[in-house]
């Protein structure tokens, strides 16, 4: 069964949007240290952990690949498999920056995600809390932080 | 308007250099003209060549106001959806789809090397002019 779960309630509503509209397999919301802020579709917080890790890396190591060549950001990245495509972006809301890894199938494609992650940006940006700031990643914190995101993602 | 070249097969969008007919026409140019043509038809409001796995688009003349990225990517959604149906009622390969709406009519025609060709227009648009360059752009620029 495929399960929407989130750790901030304001991100519920356009999550639940994007997926249907976008007709994605697996979705992660999470701040550029990893931290998930929501999910669709992950059934184990152990299939999730590397996944959220593993994006923010990517899109860590893009960012600086990007000041390299003096550009600010790169806008996403695509890759394209045989049975899946994954979409990975960055957008800004009051809350912050947030990155967004999309896992889709055959039965959508690129453009169809390309076009609806611009709507989910677009709701994620307005349904954002304007008056809290998040607070930064500390390491002294950061299990503390990640364990209290996967009981409230997983129930557990 | 001269009929468009034919050259050799697109190389795709991978950043390569356009590939060149013996005439000298790139497919770039291949694929602009056969837009070209579509798009002087009364009533279109833009024509668009469409990577139909992808649902992106590789070439596109459209009128102001005319959203190319979600055109492309609901065309290439619904020529697959079409497609599927065609081949679960045993129709055969699509060769035309034609989706009218209140507003205007999509019109999409799939062409070689995994591309769509996609018309949008308004509804006083000839679709049977419209239909037969689409159709035509769809055999013979890439051929």
């Amino acid at each position: 069964m495929s399960t929407t779960s989130v750790v901030e309630a304001w991100t519920e509503g356009p999550l639940v949007r994007y997926v249907g509209q976008a007709s994605a397999r697996l979705v992660l919301v999470m701040t550029p240290s990893g931290q998930v802020l929501a999910q669709h579709g992950f059934a184990r917080a152990v299939d999730l952990m590397p996944a959220a890790a593993l994006g923010a890396a990517i899109m860590a190591s893009s960012g600086a690949l990007a000041q390299q060549l003096g550009e600010q950001a790169f806008g996403a990245l695509f890759h394209a498999g045989v049975h899946h495509g994954i979409h990975l972006a960055q957008c800004a809301t009051p809350r912050g920056t947030l990155i967004v890894l999309t896992v889709f199938g055959r039965e959508t494609s690129i453009g169809l995600v390309e076009l609806f992650f611009e709507e989910f940006a677009a709701a994620l940006k307005t349904a954002a809390p304007v008056d809290q700031v998040r607070e930064p990643v500390l390491a002294k914190d950061f299990e503390a932080d990640l364990n209290r995101s996967l009981t409230s993602l997983f129930r557990r | 308007m001269s009929a468009p070249h034919r050259g050799q097969p697109a190389t795709g969008a991978t950043g390569a250099p356009p590939a060149r007919s013996a005439a000298g026409a790139s497919t770039t140019d291949q694929l602009q003209r056969a837009l070209d043509r579509i798009s002087r038809v009364r009533g279109v409001r833009g024509s668009m060549w469409v990577a139909a796995e992808d649902g992106i688009p590789v070439a596109q003349l459209l009128m102001e106001g005319v959203k190319g990225k979600a055109v492309a990517a609901l065309a290439a959604s619904l020529a697959r959806k079409v497609s599927g149906a065609a081949a679960a009622t045993g129709a055969g390969r699509v060769r035309f789809v034609q989706m009218e709406a209140a507003g205007g009519t999509l019109l999409v025609a799939p062409a070689a090397q995994d591309l769509l060709i996609v018309a949008l227009a308004d509804s006083r648009v000839n679709i049977g002019l419209v239909r037969l360059e689409m159709i035509r752009a769809a055999e013979a620029a890439l051929a």
